[in-house]
């Protein structure tokens, strides 16, 4: 589904992923760990196809198609999503106008018919409940004077409606209570399915005892230097990342 | 007088000009024959006639105003020609195929159905197509209300005594460069009126005017609300309006008698010129609203068009309790430049005023805020508060504030919030990474940014400025 192969891209002439490659199936769930700076938002936003970010070599892949050379909202319509880390405030442009605006922009690119306005409304309000965001935020900016919960769950309200293919979620624990981290994980477990795949960036070994991983990997200097099942995240608890920065040098 | 006509006409003739009597034109210049001539034409009575040369006259003695923050070439005022007919059918297209195709492409977008494409792009037509059976329609109703609204050409022979009695109250002769030029020479405008305790029965738009002939460059626009009245008047259209006039001088005067409601909303999008800014549209307007006793004057705008645009609709609050209002949404990209903003003059005891401007800059842009507040000494308690907001986008555009406060009353108060912001890629990436492109991201972000404007226009308008400003900032974000 989504094949990444000795992707090197750099920021600004600085040069953060080195050859990083990554094989995710159908149906997976990967976890990516890894200290602070060592480019797992980079990787998100190379994959989305953020401006800024170059690509000096290597190859993504999704399904059968190259990523790389596709734009970024085409990208998102062909089914990639990436759940940001510090999402963004849109101001005077409510939520709903925006989560309207993302559906018809893929049903138009598929020549689907757009989604009336009535049955668009109760899907969205079904998942404003699923998240456990009041209705109202609905009517608000996006992201605007929300708490930092309260967009982390934002973007999780984005991607259930949307239904990516492959969904990037960058920290979407961080900074929640454990309700919400309950709310996430909820949300998650409930879009698994054998035609979509996950791509969870945490900080936590707790996020994936809700959220269960096939693999993890753990990013060290702009590549993987370690894939494991969970029980690699335990290990990293336990020890921290020092013997693995260690073992790379 | 009519010898002088001949004279006149005669010297066009030897001039080489056309003067047959369908579409003669006036060869360009001013002087005090040319104001007859077009007195004459109009067949208006003699104190109209004096009251233009009395303002052509005050007008030689002024000079163009050099304050604001715009550049042009200047202007050669004996270069323009004051008058002209309205263009007889074989001059205008003959059909849409032969209308610029990058107009119609607008129009296209706008959804502007077939038939009012014809009547925008000046089409000859014959006038059998729906909005004659509207305008049939809505002339009953308002006659039934003892409402007025016609062309001010007509109105200074049905209603002399109304339009002699307001006709330059608001705005005096001699304000300002542009108002006295306008005052010499207008063409044509609306007049209305709204009879005490009228609550005018639907909005009135310029686009139903009864018989609607073009109002030229020097547009004249009177509307008088008697006490306890109320009335919406749309001025504008979306549709990108092409004239062959560069130099457009408006006036608009505003009464709001005791008790009475203007509520005036304008979409402007008149030719912003190409993209290096040629050839473009000057809109230099005079608009000014009284507000007596307890009445309440309401200014929206939304400003997408022209080269450049100097425009403040402003209020004198004049009545104890009024209420002025301004809300403008003004956008320039490309090379538009837009000095535009209100003010706001608080005579009467509790007068209260909102300023609310949104300025967006993108592409090489630039957009300035201007507004007046003043208190005088009478305007106990008077409040106003001011929010100017820019957004940029792009960094070869710019945004600047300049606000004039003048507070003559210790308690009166005034309150100005201002804040500049800018479409950040985080924003554009969001909506990319949604699905949106960035053209369609660019005009979700501004459109929020104009939330508080749009929600004065009435619904229609304001779903229509919407596609306006996103069909404006084409190509503004690379
Ligand atoms: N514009 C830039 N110029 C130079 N370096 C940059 C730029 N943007 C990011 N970086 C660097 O790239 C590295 C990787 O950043 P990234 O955000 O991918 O880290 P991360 O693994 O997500 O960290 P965290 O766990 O803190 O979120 C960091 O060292 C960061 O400082
Ligand atoms: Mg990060």
């Amino acid at each position: 589904m989504l094949s990444i192969h000795d992707l090197y891209a750099s920021v600004d002439e600085t040069e953060i992923l080195k050859g990083l490659s990554l094989e995710i199936s159908d149906g997976e769930v990967h976890a990516i760990m890894g200290v602070n700076g060592s480019g797992k938002s980079t990787l998100g936003h190379v994959l989305a196809g953020r401006p800024g970010y170059t690509v000096t070599s290597g190859s993504v892949r999704m399904d059968d198609q190259d990523l790389l050379e596709l734009e970024p909202e085409i990208r998102s319509r062909a089914g990639l999503f990436l759940a940001f880390q510090y999402p963004v405030e849109v101001p005077g442009v409510t939520n709903l106008e925006f989560l309207k605006a993302a559906v018809e922009a893929r049903s138009r690119h598929y020549g689907e018919e757009p989604l009336n306005a009535s049955e668009f409304l109760k899907q969205a309000r079904g998942i404003c409940d699923a998240v456990n965001l009041d209705q109202s935020f609905l009517r608000r900016g996006v992201n605007e004077g929300f708490s930092g919960g309260e967009k982390k769950r934002n973007e999780l309200m984005q991607m259930m409606l949307l239904q990516p293919k492959v969904a990037i979620l960058d920290e979407t624990d961080s900074g929640l209570d454990i309700d919400a981290l309950q709310v996430v994980a909820d949300g998650v477990n409930s879009l698994r399915a054998p035609d979509r795949s996950f791509v969870v960036i945490t900080h936590y070994q707790r996020l994936l005892n809700y959220i269960e991983p096939d693999y993890v990997h753990v990013l060290v200097g702009g590549r993987i230097v370690r894939s494991g099942d969970k029980s690699l995240a335990l290990e990293l608890e336990e020890k921290g990342y020092r013997w693995l920065e260690d073992e790379v040098a | 007088m009519s010898e002088q006509i001949d004279e006149l006409i005669k010297q066009d003739y030897e001039a080489g000009f056309v003067t047959d009597i369908e579409s003669e034109t006036l060869p360009p210049g001013l002087n005090e024959e040319v104001i007859r001539f077009i007195s004459a034409r109009k067949d208006e009575p003699e104190w109209l006639l004096e009251w233009r040369l009395n303002a052509y006259r005050q007008w030689l003695t002024m000079t163009e105003p050099d304050w604001a923050h715009v550049s042009y070439p200047d202007i050669d005022f004996n270069a323009i020609s004051y008058y002209s007919a309205p263009k007889s059918m074989e001059d205008k297209p003959k059909s849409l195929d032969e209308v610029d195709p990058e107009l119609l492409a607008t129009y296209e977008k706008l959804g502007i159905p077939l038939h009012e494409q014809e009547m925008l792009a000046g089409v000859a037509v014959d006038a059998v197509f729906d909005s004659v059976s509207v305008a049939t329609t809505f002339r009953e109703k308002l006659e039934e209300a003892g409402v007025i609204f016609c062309p001010i050409s007509e109105a200074v022979k049905t209603h002399p005594d109304l339009v002699r009695q307001h006709l330059g109250s608001v705005v005096p002769v001699s304000d300002n460069y542009y108002s006295a030029l306008n005052c010499a020479v207008f063409s044509d405008g609306s007049f209305v009126y709204i009879p005490k305790g009228v609550r005018c029965p639907m909005e009135l738009s310029t686009y139903f005017r009864i018989n609607e002939a073009k109002t030229g460059q020097f547009e004249r626009t009177l509307i008088v609300a008697d006490e306890g009245s109320e009335v919406s008047y749309l001025e504008g259209c979306t549709a990108p309006m092409r004239d062959e006039n560069q130099l457009h001088a408006a006036v608009v005067e505003l009464v709001a008698l005791d008790n009475a409601r203007i509520k005036y909303s304008t979409v402007q999008n008149w030719y912003p010129g190409d993209q290096d800014g040629r050839g473009g549209i000057y809109n230099f307007v005079t608009k000014r609203g009284v507000a007596h006793t307890n009445a309440h004057i309401s200014w929206t705008q939304v400003e997408t068009g022209s080269a450049i645009t100097m425009k403040y609709p402003s209020c004198i609050l004049k009545g104890d309790n009024s209420v002025g209002e301004f809300y403008s949404v003004a956008l320039s990209n490309n090379h538009q430049q837009a000095d535009t903003g209100t003010k706001m003059v608080h005579i009467g005891r509790n007068t209260r005023s909102t300023i609310v401007s949104k300025g967006i800059s993108a592409g090489q842009g630039s957009n300035s805020y201007r507004g007046m507040v003043r208190m005088n000494p009478g305007a106990e308690n008077a409040r106003n508060h001011t929010q100017c907001d820019s957004l940029l986008i792009g960094d070869q555009c710019g945004a600047h504030t300049f606000p004039y406060i003048e507070g003559k009353n210790p308690t009166a108060t005034i309150e100005h919030e201002a804040t500049t912001s800018r479409v950040s890629g985080d924003q554009l990436f969001l909506c990319q990474q949604r699905g949106l492109d960035a053209e369609k991201a660019v005009a979700m972000i501004v459109n929020g940014f104009c939330k508080e404007v749009f929600r004065e226009l009435p619904m229609e308008f304001a779903v229509e400025a919407g596609k306006l400003l996103e069909i404006s900032l084409e190509g503004a974000v690379g």
